[in-house]
This record gives structure tokens, sequence and C-alpha cells, in this order.
């Protein structure tokens, strides 16, 4: 029995579950459910549709290269059974999940890094060029104007001033 | 000419055919030629055909005849006449030869179904009374399937089966049974038997019923012997006695047994006569029961060997022997002196085949299932002979998935080694990540959040209206203003949107009030006849008041009086208008576009004018409703003055 990835969206298949098409070049495609066979049948390209592993990784949304993926590798010849092997090899497998989970957050976390700031920069802009719909902008106008005509007549005062002297 | 001739030669033809496929009786093997005469009488055989030839020649007469007649006939209709008479008297023959023809072809279907016999191989011949079991023994010896019945004449002709010996292959031909009658009384039945024996060299069996539940006893079977033993000259002869499982030899009456002693001596002749030493009878006389199967083997293999005895005797005596005999040599090494010399076997395979012997038999995994239950039950431990490192990880199941990985997958010899490996790497990236990243960018202030949050809110409510507008506009028709139930176009709502923006509103809601039109009732009403600068004045002043914004104001409206249209007062003008209207009512009520709404505008002999959507193609025609309301205009106007006027008379 052995666990399988679905062609078209990478998912593990479980037994009993999708389907395996077998090509006239005899290449096997197995699909984990009728959606990803659907897709195939349409000709979709994997790499082009948004939600599969492998459109993410190809646009580096997920983690492609890591020391944890070199662990799990198909290996074609058996080796003889050693139990204690066995109990190092289960154990490792649990801790490598953790270790190649936490790699994956950093990754996630790396990905999103500038989002908060540009996000505040977005929102400064937004108020500054979208005011016009709470405050019209005649009316912010007649507050600017009214101070600037103040200043103006104390300004020339003082030049009046100066030119009499 | 050519019609006689070719009749002729079709008959011709087809009559010499028959002659020809016919056999003739002293052509052939006596014994077929006999089993014919037996069969279908010979003379009548020998009339058919004879018939068939004369018919034939009397046919071939007739057309020469008529042929020699036609080449000096003079009128077409003496050719004609001629050569329906040639053609009748052909047919005329034929149907005479019609019964013969017949009786022919039922000779030839029965013929077709004679058996195949070959008087010159090894033959066995079975013969005796009725119902004394021929048939069953031919059925047990050979795969000839013959009818047994319990009634007499099951058989009614010859059968024939093969049968095997020594490699050799010999036709066993099953008669029916004979009577004891003087020879002119048989019937063709048993006459077909009779010929059989008369005419091929076969051994003989003669089958006789012990119990006699044939219904004939042993001594009318015995006399029946003594009247065809003629027949059996230089034939090997075997006296069978059948039926002995209800009866046996020894258990017969003295005379029967007496009666038995005589067949078989007369048996023995024959035996003497092939030139056999006189040995005791066993030879000749066997028994044997077809029921149980009990001697049949027997008989059989004595009478093939009878057989072959006598036929190889004959070749022997013959004239060819002589050539063949020099082929059959045996060679013998010629022995030097009188030492023994068995065969020789190498010690070790002796000594190997003791062993086998002695040797007990091993534990296989098959007598272990068995033990432990059987097939069902037990299920063999494959992992028995596992070498393991440990035996005791003989028996482990090893866990295959975890966690939606196949294990397998994973194994590796030098796995804690490696995750060591990554153990120090992830220690290492994780220091790293404890840095944090600065902010440069400030946060919005709560204030300024707010007043974000609101823009974003009227934001996404204008799109969305702006949407449902888009959608809507096409289908469904919009709701005019005057009816306006949710009451957003009202000048006091507009004032609260731009006094909620910061602006003043007293201004735009002024403007607003002054340009709406209001009631009807409200509007001034008096029109007099003289019409002062003034008051016209006055009420173009009104007039620009009380109109909407809207409205363009080149034309006047329609009740009042304009002084170069010729009417006498607004009443009038009303009335005008009234009328002219009445008069274009009804052809509008039908939909028509003038008064005759044909193709053909009858009145001008031109067509009817179309829209310029229908693209006819074509020249540019002018505008339609340029043109009707043109037309129209000019009706109206006439329309106008011809009321004018009549008013103008009535008044």
């Amino acid at each position: 029995m052995r666990l399988e990835k679905c062609w078209f969206c990478s998912s593990t298949i479980y037994p009993g579950h999708g389907i395996q098409f077998v090509r006239n070049d005899a290449k096997i495609f197995r699909f984990c459910r009728s959606k990803c066979h659907k897709n195939f049948k349409m000709k979709r390209n994997p790499r082009k549709v948004k939600w599969t592993k492998a459109y993410r990784r190809l646009h580096g949304k997920d983690m492609t290269q890591d020391a944890t993926f070199e662990f799990e590798r198909k290996r074609n010849r058996p080796e003889r059974y050693d139990r204690n092997l066995t109990e190092n090899t289960l154990k490792a497998i649990k801790t490598i999940d953790k270790v190649k989970f936490r790699r994956e957050e950093t990754h996630h976390k790396n990905r999103m890094k500038g989002k908060v700031a540009k996000e505040r920069k977005e929102a400064r802009k937004e108020l500054d060029q979208q005011i016009h719909m709470l405050v019209a902008p005649g009316a912010m106008v007649k507050d600017t104007s009214a101070a600037k005509v103040t200043v103006k007549v104390q300004h020339e005062s003082t030049d009046e001033n100066r030119m009499e002297e | 000419m050519r019609k006689v001739k070719f009749t002729q030669t079709n008959f011709h033809e087809k009559l010499s055919t028959i002659i020809e496929e016919f056999p003739r009786l002293d052509d052939i093997h006596p014994f077929y030629g006999d089993l014919l005469h037996v069969l279908y009488n010979k003379d009548h055989y020998k009339l058919a055909l004879g018939q068939i030839n004369t018919a034939r020649n009397l046919i071939s007469k007739v057309a020469k005849d008529y042929v020699k007649l036609l080449k000096y006939g003079d009128s077409l209709y003496r050719c004609k006449a001629l050569k329906v008479a040639a053609l009748g008297r052909m047919c005329t023959v034929t149907k005479r030869i019609g019964p013969s023809l017949a009786y022919l072809d039922q000779i030839r279907q029965h013929m077709a179904r004679l058996p195949s016999i070959d008087p010159n191989t090894r033959t066995i011949l079975i013969c005796g009374y009725p119902n004394v079991g021929k048939s069953s023994f031919i059925n047990k010896i050979t795969r000839a399937d013959v009818d047994v019945q319990p009634y007499a004449f099951t058989t009614k002709s010859l059968f024939v089966g093969h049968t095997d010996y020594k490699y050799l292959r010999y036709q066993v031909i099953d008669t029916p049974g004979i009577l004891d009658r003087p020879f002119e009384d048989r019937n063709i039945i048993e006459m077909c038997s009779i010929t059989a024996l008369a005419h091929l060299r076969a051994a003989v069996l003669f089958f006789l019923d012990i119990s006699g539940s044939c219904g004939y006893t042993i001594a009318q079977q015995s006399a029946l012997f003594h009247s065809i033993k003629s027949l059996f000259m230089n034939k090997p002869l075997i006296i069978v006695c059948n039926k002995t499982d209800l009866q046996s030899l020894e258990g017969i009456s003295e005379d029967d047994k007496k009666l038995v002693e005589e067949m078989k001596s007369e048996a023995m002749k024959t035996l003497i006569g092939q030139g056999g030493e006189p040995r005791d009878g066993a030879e000749v006389l066997l028994t044997m029961s077809t029921l149980t199967e009990q001697g049949v083997i027997a008989v059989k293999n004595a009478a093939c060997e009878r057989l072959l005895d006598q036929r190889v005797e004959i070749k022997m005596k013959s004239k060819k022997i002589n050539d063949c005999l020099n082929r059959f040599h045996v060679a013998v090494p010629k022995p030097r002196d009188q030492k023994e010399r068995p065969p020789c076997i190498p010690q070790a395979v002796l000594e190997a085949k003791v062993k086998e012997a002695e040797k007990e038999k091993k534990r296989l995994e098959k007598d272990l299932e068995e033990e432990n239950g059987g097939a069902g039950v037990y299920s063999a431990s494959l992992k028995k002979h596992y070498l393991l490192a440990n035996d005791e990880w003989k028996e482990d199941n090893m866990p295959e998935i975890l966690d939606g990985h196949n294990v397998y997958d994973f194994v590796d010899p030098d796995i804690l080694q490696r995750l060591e490996e990554l153990e120090k790497e992830e220690g290492l990236l994780q220091e790293q990540e404890d840095d944090e990243v600065e902010m440069d960018v400030e946060d919005l202030t709560p204030q300024q959040q707010k007043e974000l949050a609101e823009i974003r809110k009227k934001k996404s409510l204008l799109i969305r209206e702006h949407r449902i507008k888009k959608s809507t506009a096409e289908s469904r028709p919009v709701v005019p203003r005057k009816f306006d139930k949710d009451k957003r176009f009202t000048s006091e709502r507009m004032g609260r949107l731009l006094s909620s923006l910061g602006l003043d509103p007293s201004k735009a809601i002024e403007r607003v009030r002054s340009k709406s039109r209001g009631r009807k009732r409200d509007r001034s009403t008096d029109h007099d006849m003289d019409v002062d600068n003034d008051g016209s004045n006055k009420k173009m002043r009104a007039r620009s008041l009380s109109t909407s914004g809207s409205r363009s104001r080149s034309r006047p409206p329609t009740n009042e009086l304009v002084p170069g249209e010729g009417f006498k007062d607004s009443a009038q003008k009303i009335k005008a208008f009234k009328l002219g209207k009445k008069s274009v009512e009804k052809r509008n009520k039908d939909a028509r576009k003038g008064v005759d709404d044909d193709d053909h505008d009858l009145r001008r002999g031109w067509p009817v004018m179309i829209e310029v959507w229908m693209n006819v193609g074509g020249i540019q025609k002018m505008r339609a409703y340029d043109f009707e309301s043109y037309f129209l205009f000019g009706r109206l106007h006439v329309c106008f003055i011809l009321v004018s006027f009549y008013t103008f008379l009535n008044l």
C-alpha cells in the first residue's frame, strides 16, 4: 500500500480514493478527486491553476528547496527489515514534519514581510486623495482662504510701515 | 431449326448421363451385383435403363427427320409448325419413360445410402437368428450405432463397423437375422445377409442364443446352421454362444449339448481345412455375454486371429510372397560362446533405488496446513523463513503509512545522522529569526482611521449603486422622478447632503424652488383678445417664471395666440386643434400611416416612406419623420386655414 500524489493538485491520494488514468504511452496519471480529473480532461495546465501546489511552488508562494525534502525519496531497492532502524525512522518522520512545518511558516512570514508598511502607506494616500467624499472641496478651500487673507493684511501693513519709514 | 437441334442435344445429354452414371451389374463386384439384385430386381433395373436408351435414340431420330424437313420448308408458317411438331414428339417420348425415370431415381437414392463395404479387405461377418445379439455385439466392439430392439428384424439391412486388432483395421458387418426356410421363400432382408455370406471372403461368427430368449430353441438354431453351412466353405468359422448371463453353457440340456457339439465339429472341419492342427475346440466355440461384456473381447480377438492366419496363409501360398520374403529378416547376433551376458546397471543407481525405498517422506507445508484445520482455517506464516539479523523480529508488523507519509520512503541506514544535521541547522535558523524587522511607516491616528473607514463605506455604497443601476438599466424601466416614493429627489434631502459635506445649501434650494413649475391651477389663466405689448411682455415674463428651466423657450405654448396664425382668439385656436386631432384620431387608432396604409400611396403614386433603420439600401432617403412631419404640418396648416375660414363664415 502506498500513498500517491495527485498529478494535478499534488495532494496525497489515500487508498480507495480517486482515479488512475493510464495513457497509451504507459504514463500513469493519478487524481485525488473528480475535480482534478475533470480539470485534466479539460487540458488545463496545473501550473496555471491557482489552487494547485504546482502553481504555488512555481510562483514562489510555497517553499521549493529545502533539506527536509531530501528525506522523503522513493526508494526502489528494498531494505532488510531492522527493528531499530524502523523505530528510528518512525520517530524521525515526526521530527522532520515539525521542522518542515516551522520552515514553511518562516517562508510565509518572509513573504508577507512588507505588507503592513505598504498597507499603511496606501491608507494614508487614500485618505489624502479621497477626503472630498467627506468634506466638500469648497468648504475646505474657504477655511484656508480665510486664513490666507488674514496673513496677507498683516504682511501689507508691515510693508507699508516700512515704506513710510 | 436451331431450336430443334438444341432441344435434341439437351435431351441426349441428360439421358446419356443417366445411363452412364448407373452402374452395370456385370461390371461391378459380384457382391454388389447380387446385393443390387436382391434389393431391386436385376431385370427390372436393366429394363428401365434399356427404356431410357431407346428413348434417347428415338429422340435423336425425330430430331434428324424434322431437321431435314425444315431445310425444305417453303413458308415461315410451315417451318414453325414443323418445329412445334418436333418438340412435341420429343416431349411425348419423354413422358412415356416417366415412370422408369422415377424408379431409377428411387434406386439412386437408395444406392447412395448403401453401406460402403470393401469386399477385399479383412472382414468379419456376423450371422444368426434374429434377436440373438448380433447388433449388440457390433455396438460393443465398434463405434457403429445399430438399433437394438426386442422385436425381430430390427436390423433390416447390412451395417458396417470398423475395429482394430494388432494395428490392423477390420470391417465388421452386421447382417439381418436369417430364418430357417427354403431358399426360394426368403424375403429381401434375409437375402441381403445370404448374399453377404456368399460373396464376401470373411471370418464368420455364427451367433447362438443359449438361453433361448430370442424365441427360438437351440434345435432350431442348429437346424439353420446346418442348412447354411455350405456357405461357410473356406471361411474361418467361430460359433459364439451369446447371452451366457441368462444361461451358461454347462447348464443346458443334453440334447442341446449334443447339437452344440455337432456344430463344433463342423466348425472344426473348417479349421482343419485351413491347415491348422486339430486342437481342443476352444478356439472354435466361445461363450460371451454382450450385456455383461464378458468374453466379448475374447471373441473379437479369436475371430481376428483366425482371419489373419487364414489370409496370411493364402498370401504365403500365392506367388507374390516370394517377392516380399526377402524383406522380412530379423538380425540376431550369433552367440560366440555360452557365456551369459545380463543387462548392465551401474551400482550407484541400484543403491539410490534402495535408498529411496527406505527414505521416509518429508513433512510439507501442506501437511502442516492439514493438521491445523485445513485450507480455510489455517493461514500459513509466510514470514517463517525470513533471514533477519535478529530472529525475534520475524513476526513484526511494520507500519507502511504514518501521518500522510509512506514510511518506506524515509527508511535510510543513516537517517539518525542526517536528522542530527537537520536539527543543528534548525537551531541556527531559529536564532537568526529572532531579529525583528522595524516598521518605517507609522500607523494612522484613530481619528484618521475613522475618516478612512467612512470614505471607504461611501465608496463602496457608490459602487454598489452603480452596479445595480448598470444591471437594471437595460432590462427594467426606471421610475420617473414624478412617482418617487422614497423621496430621494426632494430639496430637503439635497440640503441635508450638502450641509453634511460642509456647504451652505440655502442658495441651492432657492434656485431649485424657483425653477420648478408648480401646480397647473396656480398658473394665470386670462388671455384677452387685444394683446397689449405690456400685457404680452408681462405674460412673457410670467411664462418665463412659470415654465421650468428644462423646457426650451423658442416655442410658445400651444394654447396661446400667436399673431401670424390667423385665429380670432385662443378659444378658436383650441377648437382648431381639436378638430385637427379628431381627423387624425381614427387613423391613429388603426395604426395607419396615411389614408391608405399600403405599400403604395395611391394618391401620390409613390411608395410609402419607410424608416431609415430599415436598411433597404439604395439612395439615402430623406428621413421619414421629416417627410411625415412636413406633410402633417402642411395638412394641419391646411386644416387650420379651412377651419378658420369656416368659423369666420359662421360668425
